[in-house]
């Protein structure tokens, strides 16, 4: 089992750096620069997963983000482990601890292998025909299916690590470090363009970087010696930014791209530390190239699912870059050139190949002569028909194949090998230029789907092999000339370039790839990680689904976490040879974003905890937090809701703070209250058209209470306007209404009324609110304004003055809605504090108690005003509001007039405000508990709710309003309010519970 | 008639190699005429189609779909199923629907896998509170399941969100409906479709329309691009599209459509076993079979039909998730989408007759289509079948934006999910 | 996320703005005049063109002034930006 399969000749694994991490427990040894994948091959562990759907072995099948299988959880602290990681792409740090996922117990024995047994009964789509029986037992299977499926565990615990996001305007943003990408760069950055160059890998040069072959040359040198030179070069450019282990995650429309920096996953744990983990970065960039290249497909054979199948490029990357040699036995499986590329590098490394199958009838390309030179043997024109080897490949069979590809013949040889390379050709990775818009076309002579020029959105282009180019002279000469007209490029550092490099001449593909044996007796898997296999996409056609999107979700195929980077051509391919359908016309599925998987912690940042939102806090805010206020939130804000006092609960203290309010003095930070400036010659005319009421008459220095409705009629905000001046007046709106209001002000002022001479402007945060009522609020302003008179003739309620306070401008205004006598002072914020604190001081020897929100509403409750929002729910009219006398009949118009006239809005028998007396006073209602006339009846009519209750301390008695249907005409009436346990009987009263005649204002 | 599907059936399939399957519908030509036409091939327009022939002994009937069967919002949504809605009407519309999801499956023989795991709803503040027990009040008298539970409760029923005090909105209780749940989307049109095709229906997938024809004010037939299709009645059920189906009879719906995204994350083992939204801070999720969180976003607030939303209101529902379920971090996301959804003014559904006689329009769903598809499906069948509102969707027709008669549920705390 | 080029501020991203619906509805002179049928068309019946569409926005997060868009709602392709008042550029 453990074996050392390393070699020892390596550019680019710091061999001098032993790391040692544990996979299921197992201590084991790599090497700095190794991912985990090639760390566990050179241990020659290959199993390291089970499948979702029939829990068969699984190894490690490429080395990138494509990787179906080998994903496994990392760590196993409850709020740093990472489920559902791909052992290719995790970085080996010292101390890494993994494990396989959806196994139990163990990834050797797993119980749920039984499943495979079952797979006959488990094609697509079985779970739609069966567990319907028992109807009630649905839920008891779900248990079953839902605890067997899942991959990875998520974190229990809050994950400490810190997320950032930043923002970038490039000109020029390039996607991928390949050759193509390096190209791109340099030309942009030559131009003088602010590029930005990611790349998803801890290296540039892709996989032309570890490209060492006589065949491949460019300018005379080794194809990887000149892209080492090239990147070199990059650091000459201060214009050019380079983010390695930066993985484009989407590309939105307007060149709007995600790219997601893994900044500490390669560390070990204790060097993360205090470190950010991951930044997403938000580019808007004036242009974009992608250079994301391509992916090697496998083939599609039966039980083509074995640990130790491995895609052909990736056993390459594995020997090349890594020194790891994928097995002892290869032999490799292919229908293109590419394979016997990573023939000769296996050659080269002292790999035995033993043998190559290939489904061509031969190919006369340098590369193929090359590896023939070499002694390797190669079947042509066969095929792999079955596998053998439960937890690792043994052997595979081979057959020939009749003319036209869709038999097998002859007899059947069987071979021995330890691991088997495949190679289905390549697919370009047109994910992005698909998600931002682009539409592809399909080349028929080697089946790709490519971006097609025609439509492609603007200021994007795409280069190297994404873009179909596959041949080195073709992928350099190409990137080089479409990128001088798309970057407008007139002499370059490329303009003289020679290439070698071999020609694929002989092409051929075979989606589904035939057998000996009926396809039902075989496993040709599709979508490794889901289970889904060629028979599973005939099944879904033979029942009617035809729609490649259907096709996908019956059967899952290209639903894992690899989003289908594997499987997606092969379904399409099968699909359109089984329905003889041409593939460019099938089209694609649709490439959702991300590209790989980003966490919620980098799409998020650094808006959590305290920063989820902003908090507003009033400029008086820490003398109630040192004064022990319990505060509620009302939007944004942070408001006092009651200051208790000596242990005091909320009943108890906002009991004590009401009856302070109306015995002698209280006083209310209001300051949260919408303040909107307006100015202008036409501000009479415009309140006219914005409030139900007249605004014509209102006199300099006098308040007036306005209700502001929606164009359907419904009350949408109210508050007291003051007429500073000739032409000044200030409104104040709801606090949660006051952003609203603004915009919808300027919004009728911009586009309905341009010829109003009118200007708005928000003054909440600039003015704090004093509010001060009660029977001695009058004494205690007479201290802190001695020289204001304060008699009722020269300073009336709903009225202003102008005031200094300690030589600071005040504005006073005598308004009430608790229906006593008092004041509200607005200052501004920076001299807040310490007015409350005068107050406070003035109002000690009148018990001048602070209240905070709850006390507010119990007292406005008392005298029957309502809060909109509270009282109203968007459903409401100021007649339902029984607030006919505030409608300016005479007025020509006003918003929302015209709904108050039609069919329903003028029914006498809409839910209507009313008072609620419950006959047990001591009984206090619940908000929200509806009102019922009969309780027997089935279905119980419900006649409306309770908006408002509160236990009253002045009254000593239970109060509520409400709403109720006809409510105006059922004074008097007795209604029910039915509970979960008991009905409560009430009678509806009048509005206003506490001093009818309001005489209080004046005491 | 079609096979039943039982395990038997997938046993003695399995023993022929899966090789003996029927077609679960047909893949018809157009007739040249039709006794009813749905346009729209989602879960609404095959449910239509399938109670039209079932109830209504109507089965000369076609449901034209644009691209494929369920394709559009049925395939896309987060499928949250309740029925706790404020207002009887709306009460009584999906209430309806929830009764028909509970036997769903055997009736369809397709298990749709309707899970009644139970729907959540979180308040975060006192007027959230205020509102949540004015519908669990509402709903208890209207014979819908609702039970308001206090922080502690909340706790106990989903562990995993974070009650704490001390977070920015902290959760101050919520509603739960235990009768709710989730059902397997795709299934759902499948199933419908399999049951309608079985009784005549014909579904014609990829066939776009291209006009309605009118004769004076009654409906005469629809131009697709499989050709022209004769009907006296025409039911409308084209979601996000509804507008454009409108333009080309001559009339104007009050419907905005807005794009909504979703999401999912990748799979893992169970960690939350219900269905948990919050209204106040925009965060709804639960956990698919397979494993994964299903997560909705909102709407933008502009018209488009690009199926693509902002980045912005996934990094917002993002947040919220966040705030509410610090363990999800390092969770990924593994697919985003978005769809279009039809909204009306007072995010409430229109089912409707509509001033062309023959022409029948059953949109305006918003975010919350899914859950009354079988709901939506009888009672639209009924409409057109009788030329009659149903009483169950009577309140839902289309002149109440001109009687000012809304089923406005924006006041109802609940959006319309 | 799209750009807007605002008529005021110049390009922007689109989160700075908000989107007031179909443009070039007036509001009635005299919406008394109107039976409920009209007054409904005014208050809630929307085009909700696929297309192109005229539109108005607001820079909510910049000047907060109000103009109007010609943008394509299939796939969100700007194709004006003009002032409130000003007639649409011909498209």
């Amino acid at each position: 089992m453990s074996k050392n399969l390393r070699i020892n000749k390596n550019n680019f694994i710091d061999q001098t750096t032993r790391i040692s991490f544990k996979f299921n427990g197992q201590q084991l040894f790599g090497y700095k620069g190794d991912t985990l994948a090639s760390a566990l091959l050179a241990n020659n562990i290959h199993l390291v997963g089970r499948s979702f759907k029939y829990h068969r072995p699984r190894g490690i099948m490429t080395c990138g983000s494509e990787e179906p299988n080998a994903i496994v959880q990392i760590g196993n602290d409850s709020s740093l482990t990472d489920p559902n990681v791909r052992a290719t792409e995790i970085e080996l740090y010292e101390g890494l601890e993994a494990s396989s996922q959806n196994c139990w117990p163990s990834v050797n024995f797993d119980i749920g292998g039984i499943n495979n047994f079952l797979s006959p009964l488990l094609p697509a789509g079985f779970y739609y025909k069966t567990f319907m029986w028992p109807a009630s037992f649905w839920e008891k299977y779900e248990y079953f299916i839902r605890h067997s499926a899942g991959l990875g565990k998520a974190p229990t615990k809050s994950d400490p690590d810190i997320y950032d996001h930043q923002y970038s305007h490039c000109d020029v943003l390039v996607v991928g470090g390949g050759i193509s990408g390096i190209i791109s760069a340099k030309l942009s950055a030559e131009k003088g363009l602010d590029t930005f160059l990611i790349d998803d890998k801890n290296f540039l040069g892709g996989s032309t970087i570890y490209q060492e072959n006589e065949a491949y040359k460019i300018n005379d040198i080794y194809s990887n010696e000149w892209l080492a030179k090239e990147i070199k070069s990059l650091k000459n450019y201060p214009n050019l930014i380079i983010k390695n282990r930066t993985s484009l995650a989407a590309f939105h429309g307007y060149n709007y791209l995600l790219a997601r920096e893994n900044l500490t996953d390669h560390l070990s744990i204790s060097d993360r530390k205090n470190k950010i983990r991951q930044r997403l970065w938000k580019i808007r960039a004036k242009k974009v190239i992608i250079a994301s290249g391509s992916i090697e497909r496998p083939l599609i054979f039966s039980n083509n699912d074995r640990p130790g199948i491995i895609l052909s490029s990736s056993i390459k990357k594995y020997i090349d870059y890594y020194g790891v040699k994928t097995g002892e036995n290869i032999s490799l499986f292919t229908n293109n050139d590419s394979a016997y590329e990573t023939a000769i590098s296996l050659n080269k490394s002292g790999v035995k190949v033993n043998i190559i199958v290939d489904i061509r009838k031969n190919s006369e390309s340098l590369i193929v002569k090359e590896a023939l030179d070499l002694g390797l043997k190669v079947l042509w024109e066969s095929t792999v028909v079955e596998t053998q080897g439960y937890k690792k490949i043994k052997s595979f069979e081979v057959m020939k194949l009749s003319e036209d590809g869709n038999n097998v013949i002859g007899n059947k040889t069987k071979h021995n090998c330890d691991c088997l390379g495949i190679s289905g050709g390549w697919t370009p990775m047109v994910h992005l230029f698909t998600q931002s818009g682009g539409k592809l076309k399909f080349r028929n002579e080697d089946n790709v789907f490519i971006p097609d020029q025609d439509k492609t959105p603007p200021n994007q282009i795409s280069v190297g092999s994404c873009n179909g180019e596959f041949k080195l002279d073709e992928i350099v000469t190409r990137t080089i000339k479409n990128l001088k007209s798309f970057l407008d490029l007139s002499k370059t550092c490329y303009d003289e370039m020679k290439i070698n490099c071999p020609e694929e001449k002989s092409k051929r593909n075979i989606w589904l790839l035939p057998s000996d044996k009926p396809i039902g007796k075989t496993k040709p898997f599709l979508d490794f990680q889901n289970d889904s296999t060629a028979k599973d996409v005939k099944l879904a056609l033979r029942e009617g689904f035809k729609s490649i999107e259907h096709v996908k979700r019956y059967t899952t195929t290209g639903m894992g976490t690899d989003q289908g980077k594997l499987s997606n051509m092969h379904a399409l391919g099968i699909i359109a040879d089984t329905t003889g359908t041409n593939m460019g016309e099938l089209g694609t599925t649709t490439f959702r974003p991300p590209y790989t998987p980003l966490t919620f912690g980098a799409i998020v940042g650094r808006n959590v905890g305290e920063f989820f939102d902003h908090t507003r806090k009033t400029a008086i805010h820490n003398w109630h937090v040192k004064n022990n206020a319990e505060f509620e939130n009302v939007g944004q804000w942070k408001r006092p809701w009651y200051f208790p006092k000596n242990g005091e609960n909320m009943h108890q203290a906002v009991q004590r703070e009401s009856k302070a309010a109306r015995n002698s003095a209280g006083i209310l930070d209001a300051s949260t209250l919408g303040k909107i400036d307006i100015q202008g010659t036409d501000v009479s005319e415009f309140l006219n058209r914005v409030y139900t009421n007249a605004w014509s008459k209102l006199e300099i220095g006098k308040c007036r209470y306005g209700l502001m409705l929606n164009e359907d009629g419904m009350v949408y905000d109210d508050g007291v306007t003051t007429r500073l001046g000739e032409n000044h007046y200030i409104m104040t709106t709801t606090t949660g209404g006051a952003a609203n209001v603004l915009s919808k002000l300027e919004d009728y002022l911009q586009t309905e009324w341009p010829e109003l001479d009118v200007y708005l402007t928000t003054v909440t945060d600039q003015y704090s609110t004093i509010s001060i009522c009660g029977p001695n609020s009058k004494n205690i302003i007479s201290k802190i304004v001695p020289s204001l008179d304060l008699s009722d003739s020269n300073f009336p309620h709903m009225s202003f003055k102008n005031i200094k306070i300690s030589n600071v401008n005040c504005r006073i205004m005598r308004i009430s809605f608790t229906g006593e006598h008092s004041y509200e002072i607005n200052i501004q914020s920076n001299y807040a504090e310490d007015l409350w604190i005068k107050c406070m001081e003035a109002g000690k020897e009148f018990n001048l108690t602070p209240y905070g929100t709850e006390t507010m509403h119990l007292l406005r409750a008392e005298k029957g005003f309502i809060i909109t929002g509270q009282d109203t729910d968007g459903t409401l009219t100021p007649s339902d509001l029984q607030m006919d006398w505030i409608i300016g009949k005479k007025k020509f118009d006003f918003i929302g007039k015209r709904s108050l006239y039609r069919s329903d809005t003028i029914r006498e028998d809409r839910k209507q405000l009313v008072g609620l007396l419950t006959d047990d006073p001591k009984e206090v209602l619940e908000e929200g508990a509806q009102l019922v006339e009969n309780i027997n009846t089935k279905p119980v009519e419900m006649l409306g709710h309770v908006t408002s209750s509160y236990f009253s301390p002045n009254l000593n008695k239970s109060i509520a309003l409400a709403v109720v249907k006809s409510g105006k005409k059922l004074k008097g009436k007795k209604l029910i309010v039915p509970m979960e346990n008991k009905n409560i009987n009430v009678t509806i009263t009048d509005t206003v519970f506490y001093d009818k005649e309001n005489k209080r204002l004046n005491a | 008639m079609k096979n039943k599907y039982s395990i038997f059936s997938l046993i003695k399939n399995a023993l022929s190699g899966h090789e003996n399957w029927q077609r679960a519908w047909r893949d018809p030509e157009p007739k040249k005429e039709y006794d009813v036409i749905i346009i729209g091939g989602g879960g609404h327009g095959l449910a239509t189609a399938y109670y039209l022939a079932k109830k209504h002994k109507l089965t000369n009937i076609a449901v034209v779909e644009k691209g494929w069967i369920g394709g559009g919002n049925t395939g896309r949504n987060t499928t949250i199923i309740r029925s706790n809605y404020l207002w009887d009407a709306s009460a009584g519309l999906y209430d309806h629907a929830l009764k028909i999801w509970e036997g769903l499956s055997q009736e369809l023989n397709y298990n749709v896998m309707f899970s009644q795991r139970g729907v959540m709803n979180l308040a975060h503040n006192l007027q959230d509170v205020r509102d949540l027990k004015r519908r669990t009040h509402a709903n208890r008298l209207n014979g819908v399941d609702a039970v308001w539970l206090s922080t502690e409760e909340v706790k106990k029923f989903c562990p995993i969100i974070n009650t704490s005090p001390n977070i920015r909105y902290p959760v101050l209780g919520g509603t739960l409906q235990k009768r709710a749940g989730t059902a397997r989307h795709d299934a759902v049109a499948w199933g419908y479709a399999r049951g309608a095709d079985s009784m005549g229906v014909d579904i014609i997938q990829n066939c776009e329309v291209k006009g309605i024809k009118r004769n004076g004010d009654q409906v005469e037939g629809i131009e697709t691009t499989k050709g022209f299709i004769k009907s006296k009645k025409i039911g409308v059920v084209a979601a996000g599209h509804s507008s454009v189906i409108a333009n080309m009879a001559g009339i104007r719906l009050p419907l905005e459509s807005k794009p909504l995204q979703a999401l999912v994350s990748e799979p893992v083992k169970p960690i939350i076993d219900t269905v948990v939204m919050s209204n106040a801070v925009h965060a709804y999720v639960s956990q698919s079979d397979k494993g994964e969180l299903v997560i909705g976003a909102g709407t933008d607030s502009y018209v488009s039909y690009s199926q693509k939303g902002s980045h912005n209101i996934v990094e917002e529902t993002l947040r919220a998730i966040l705030e509410l379920y610090p363990i999800f971090s390092r969770m990924k996301m593994l697919r985003q989408w978005g769809g279009i959804v039809d909204i009306c003014p007072d995010a409430s559904p229109i089912i409707s007759k509509t001033q062309i006689k023959g022409l029948y329009f059953n949109c305006g769903w918003g975010t919350g289509g899914f859950k009354a598809t079988p709901g939506s499906g009888d009672l639209f069948a009924h409409t057109i079948a009788n030329d009659e509102p149903h009483q169950l969707n009577a309140a839902f027709n289309l002149n109440r934006f001109v009687s000012g008669d809304l089923v406005d549920e924006h006041g109802a705390a609940a959006v319309a999910h | 996320m799209f750009i807007i080029n605002c008529p005021y501020c110049g390009e922007r991203d689109q989160t700075e703005f908000s989107c007031g619906g179909e443009a070039h509805i007036e509001r009635p002179k005299q919406p008394t005049e109107l039976s409920d049928d009209q007054w409904a068309e005014y208050l809630f019946m929307r085009k909700n063109i696929k297309g192109v569409q005229f539109e108005r926005w607001n820079h909510a997060h910049g000047c907060r002034k109000w103009f109007n868009i010609i943008r394509d709602t299939s796939n969100d392709n700007i194709h004006a930006v003009y002032k409130m008042g000003e007639k649409p550029p011909v498209k």
